[in-house]
């Protein structure tokens, strides 16, 4: 065999260890929900085991998982679609007309985000009463944005500054307004920055369980809630636990495997090229 | 500088504007006109809500005996900066993001090394790396306490008794340690993601020149591929600082900040103040205390980082 | 032909709808083995009473309990049935949050709900709130393990007996654990369990002038034998243990001897869900210098909010929920091991229950003995057996878990765990104008 061989398997031999390694909790949590409840707190831990669906009927019989999920679905998107709206032409000025206080804006913003939520949920919660926003989808959608749009203006921003300013300034030359800048020239541009900005904020919307849990009842409230009625109940509940966890990551999981290669596209071309 | 002066500024709506080649202009009513929605929703955001947490914070306020009310004066404040559990929670919170930062960073580089060699199957081996990333924490947190820390029916557990080592009772011998494992391994795929992304941008003939230099793996590494990296490493410190300064779920799920204090971070603190003991105003205190302390890391921190990334 | 006959249907059910125009109303309950049975009949429910829909919010106890608070005490009106617990009811009764429910129907039968429960949940003799279950403490312990080591369980054993049992049947190595008790942080978790051992050994939270005393000798010597007891004896983890995690750990097969809930008997006495259920013996808890207050007293209840604008229908489902038919028709379906105990004379005068329960004189008798108005030796300001009927013992009940948790886990010393926890008590009661 050759060097370069040898070299070769021994880093797939390494690498593929560690991914197993950090893997395995999410595997783990995949093959307990396919068990029954006594294997699945059997020592020791059973590897081979007859694969049921138990786990998963009862899930599915105690909550409408679809309902959940398209809460999640309507909720982390559609906040992520308002935040790129608000944050893009933001960006956008701090981007191409920069003063000596975008600086302190854009850590003002981010500084927003350190605030723990519960210091403020009383307000917010009193707030919402008032407004009727309580359990509304709108309610928790409002709240995402306004949580992810300091991270995603300013990922948008390291974006828009690494865009030649020649290109911007030959657009207008030709005559385009602002607006036309934006959509016909930057856009375009830095459309994968765009989409992976989008892609984490949707990502970090999907995660989130403060606020879910607190501001929803039943009409709006999203998977996270559903992982709240399987987390402790009486007796043995690994194997539903398990897979109720497997259903509640399973569709951010699989579009976070699928919109990597994307995400990775877009980080390249800005933040940290 | 060039300046415009004010009718400038409405020329300014689709006309060419030469001054901009200088990239040191104002934009003043344009820029207004465009940060505005985002400025305007973040403050009201800060504001309303947290106009009514001062307010709050000044007030006997207890949600389950609306019979104390009024004015409480300082109360509050002193009330909290006297409690010797603040200031271990500030500890702890220190602790956790220094932490958990050190190992993400450091493993994440050495990660986005390994995985940007050539081996076999490598496609897939990055997706399982990053898989953490875009798991809920409480589901995360859950599968580590119930199905591998688990001192008796963990798989963690069933390991140490195979190689005939003591079990470690994780949450109660080391409830901090713990957290930081599972934190670290949610967001260790994140840095990994962010560098390896990075690592792919550098020069090839850069290195190969270093290499015919006879420059070692670790040369390479420390003179070109650290210096490379250091603006792609600035931006995991601050996304990350950001959120784990207000880790909350997974001390939530796991420890609920024990035992005694050594796991309570101020978010979990000020949860233990609002939504336990129900004490507003008490709560608010501390939320108040947080935006400060907040605004001091964003001050000082933040802006060292920022100043990585502006070239 | 399939659709000719489709149609006409559809419209009919699209029509019938219409006409009921049903009432929806939002029931928040704990994810419970016995409240997961009563949302699993949901449609039993609906089918008798067509003009309701139920709407189910089911989350974990400490969740909910901070999701109802803050929506109860901000008016916020999401709910129109909450599941609170009997420390709750009396405290939200004083501030008019609950609905009072003093025209029950005749069918209901409120006489035959169970005296010390019942006196829990009213305020100036009426009701305000429903009980879903109640519970006890009591033993549980595996007689094929006191079998093999040759021991007698007496009437009413002693935390002496216990700690020598526990001893005597401690195999770590077969991964057999002498006694499992609760560790877990949390006024309803390891505190209920801490404040009636304290009781036992003759303690008590406050004194007349509700001054605390955490750190008083009877509280020292109950948590420090607590402490040996669980470290000598006990499985490892015990500290993240609640009820719960014993009661897996339990019906596994890990415990030799597990003091907690009474309800848990049902499940443990199962064979579907407990590997110990044909070598399961019961004994009332534990007492050591005074059997006053050794052994508590809980239940799970069904109150309607002051804000919900469906009070009718929640109060039609209340009734239903807790009726005695409810707990027949769980019975037939479910098995009488699994009806909700410890509200009805009924249920345990019942052939049916008494034959599949062997367990049920001992509850009924645990309940019946549990005294909240006289629970501490000497005498004491608050009505409670392992609560402080006052708004701040949540905080309180919370701060002193920790630090007994903090004990446990090893990190502090019971006095030094103690003090702190006495001082942390003492500034929370003077914070809260009890004293200055």
């Amino acid at each position: 065999m050759n060097p370069t061989m040898t070299k070769k398997l021994l880093l797939t031999l390494l690498a593929w260890g560690i991914a197993l390694i950090v893997f395995f909790p999410i595997f783990w949590m995949v093959l307990t929900g396919f068990k029954t409840e006594g294997e699945a707190v059997a020592t020791p831990p059973s590897l081979f085991f007859e694969p049921t669906l138990a786990g998963y009927h009862e899930v599915m019989a105690r909550a409408d998982y679809l309902k959940f999920a398209l809460n999640s679905i309507v909720i982390s998107f559609g906040s992520t679609l308002l935040a790129l709206i608000v944050a893009i032409p933001s960006a956008y000025s701090m981007a191409f007309l920069p003063t000596k206080r975008t600086q302190g804006t854009l850590l003002w913003m981010l500084s927003t985000k350190m605030l723990p939520p519960v210091g403020v949920l009383m307000p917010v919660y009193l707030l919402f009463r008032d407004m009727g926003l309580l359990d509304s989808q709108l309610g928790l959608t409002i709240v995402y944005m306004l949580m992810n749009l300091p991270i995603v203006v300013w990922m948008l921003y390291t974006f828009f500054k690494d865009i030649p300013k020649d290109i911007l300034e030959a657009g207008r030359m030709d005559g385009a307004g602002t607006l036309q800048e934006v959509l016909y020239l930057l856009l375009p541009l830095t459309l994968p920055g765009i989409a992976s900005t989008g892609l984490l904020s949707v990502i970090l919307s999907w995660n989130e369980a403060f606020w879910s849990l607190n501001l929803t009842t039943s009409d709006a409230a999203p998977l996270t809630a559903f992982i709240a009625s399987f987390s402790s109940p009486e007796g043995l509940f690994w194997a539903k636990l398990s897979a109720a966890s497997t259903l509640a990551i399973a569709p951010i999981l699989i579009f976070g495997w699928m919109t990597q290669k994307q995400m990775v596209r877009g980080l390249t071309f800005g933040a940290v090229k | 500088m060039i300046r415009p002066h004010f009718p400038t500024c409405f020329l300014q709506w689709g006309t060419p504007m030469r001054e901009r080649t200088s990239g040191r202009t104002v934009g003043g009513f344009r820029n207004l006109f465009l940060q505005g929605p985002a400025v305007t929703l973040l403050l009201l955001w800060m504001l309303v809500p947290l106009g009514m947490t001062l307010w709050f914070s000044f007030q006997r306020y207890n949600l389950i005996n609306p019979m104390i009310s009024g004015f409480a004066g300082w109360d509050n404040y002193t009330y909290l900066l006297t409690d010797p559990a603040l200031w271990t929670a500030m500890g702890n919170t220190l602790l956790l993001v220094g932490w958990v930062l050190a190992i993400s960073v450091i493993g994440g580089t050495l990660l986005a090394v390994l995985f940007q060699q050539e081996f076999f199957g490598r496609g897939i081996a990055r997706l399982l790396v990053i898989a953490p990333f875009f798991v809920m924490p409480t589901v995360g947190a859950l599968v580590w306490k119930n199905m591998l820390m688990h001192p008796v029916n963990g798989v963690f557990a069933w390991l140490s008794n195979l190689l005939g080592l003591p079990v470690i009772d994780w949450f109660s011998s080391m409830p901090l340690t713990s957290i930081i494992i599972i934190v670290s391994w949610q967001w260790m795929p994140f840095a990994l993601l962010i560098l390896l992304t990075a690592i792919q941008s550098l020069d090839d003939d850069q290195v190969e020149a270093a290499r015919m230099d006879g420059a070692g793996p670790l040369a390479i590494f420390w003179f070109i591929t650290l210096p490379h990296l250091k603006r792609a490493i600035s931006v995991v410190i601050m996304i990350e600082m950001i959120f784990l300064l207000t880790i909350f779920a997974e001390i939530f799920v796991t420890t609920s900040g024990g035992p005694g204090l050594a796991s309570t971070n101020l978010a979990y603190f000020i949860y233990i103040r609002a939504l336990l003991d129900f004490d507003v105003g008490g709560a608010s205190a501390g939320g108040v205390i947080a935006i400060i302390l907040a605004n001091i890391v964003a001050i000082f921190l933040i802006r060292t980082v920022a100043k990585n990334l502006e070239t | 032909m399939r659709l000719t006959h489709a149609l006409p249907l559809a419209g009919a059910a699209t029509l019938a709808s219409f006409a009921a125009h049903a009432e929806t109303i939002t029931v928040a309950t704990v994810n419970n083995n016995d409240m997961i049975i009563m949302q699993g009949l949901t449609d039993e429910f609906e089918k008798a009473h067509p003009d309701i829909d139920l709407e189910w919010v089911v989350l974990e106890e400490n969740v909910l309990r901070q999701r109802l608070t803050t929506d109860i005490a901000t008016d916020g009106g999401q709910f129109d049935v909450m599941t609170v617990g009997t420390y709750e009811v009396p405290i939200w009764a004083k501030q008019n949050w609950l609905v009072e429910l003093d025209d029950l129907p005749e069918s209901y039968n409120e006489q035959d709900l169970l005296k010390p429960i019942r006196d829990g949940l009213s305020q100036d003799g009426s009701l305000y709130a429903l009980p879903f279950y109640g519970e006890s403490s009591m033993m549980y312990y595996r007689t094929d393990l006191f079998e093999k080591a040759g021991i007698e369980m007496s009437d009413q054993p002693t935390w002496d007996q216990v700690q020598d049992w526990a001893s005597q049947i401690n195999d770590p190595a077969n991964d057999v654990y002498g006694i499992c008790l609760r560790g877990k942080p949390g006024w309803g978790e390891n505190m209920a369990f801490v404040s009636t051992l304290v009781n036992t050994f003759g303690g008590r939270w406050f004194d007349e002038d509700w001054h605390p005393e955490i750190n008083s000798p009877e509280w020292k010597e109950a948590v420090s034998f607590y402490v040996d007891l669980m470290n000598n004896y006990g499985p490892p983890g015990a500290t993240s243990n609640g009820f719960n995690e014993n009661q897996a750990l339990f019906s596994s097969g890990k415990c030799g001897m597990w003091v907690d809930a009474t309800s848990a008997a049902g499940r443990l006495y199962n064979p579907d869900e407990s590997q110990v259920a044909d070598k399961l013996g019961f004994a009332p808890a534990p007492i050591a210098k005074t059997p006053k207050g050794a052994n508590w007293l809980w239940s799970w209840t069904l109150a309607i909010p002051s804000s919900s604008d469906a009070k009718d229908a929640a109060k039609t489902f209340i009734t239903w929920a807790t009726s005695q038919d409810y707990i027949e028709l769980v019975g037939e379906t479910e098995g009488w091991t699994s009806v909700p105990p410890g509200t009805r004379e009924s249920t345990y005068e019942n052939p049916k229950y008494q034959e599949a329960a062997p367990f049920a004189d001992f509850v009924l008798n645990a309940i019946q003995t549990a005294d909240p108005t006289d629970s501490t030796l000497k005498p004491s300001p608050y009505i409670g057996v392992q609560t402080v009927n006052i708004p701040e013992f949540q905080a309180v009940g919370t701060q002193v878990g920790q630090m007994i948790g903090a004990a446990l886990a090893g990190q502090q010393s019971v006095d030094a765990a103690l003090d702190q926890a006495q001082r942390s008590v003492e500034r929370t009661m003077r914070q809260a104008g009890y004293y200055d």
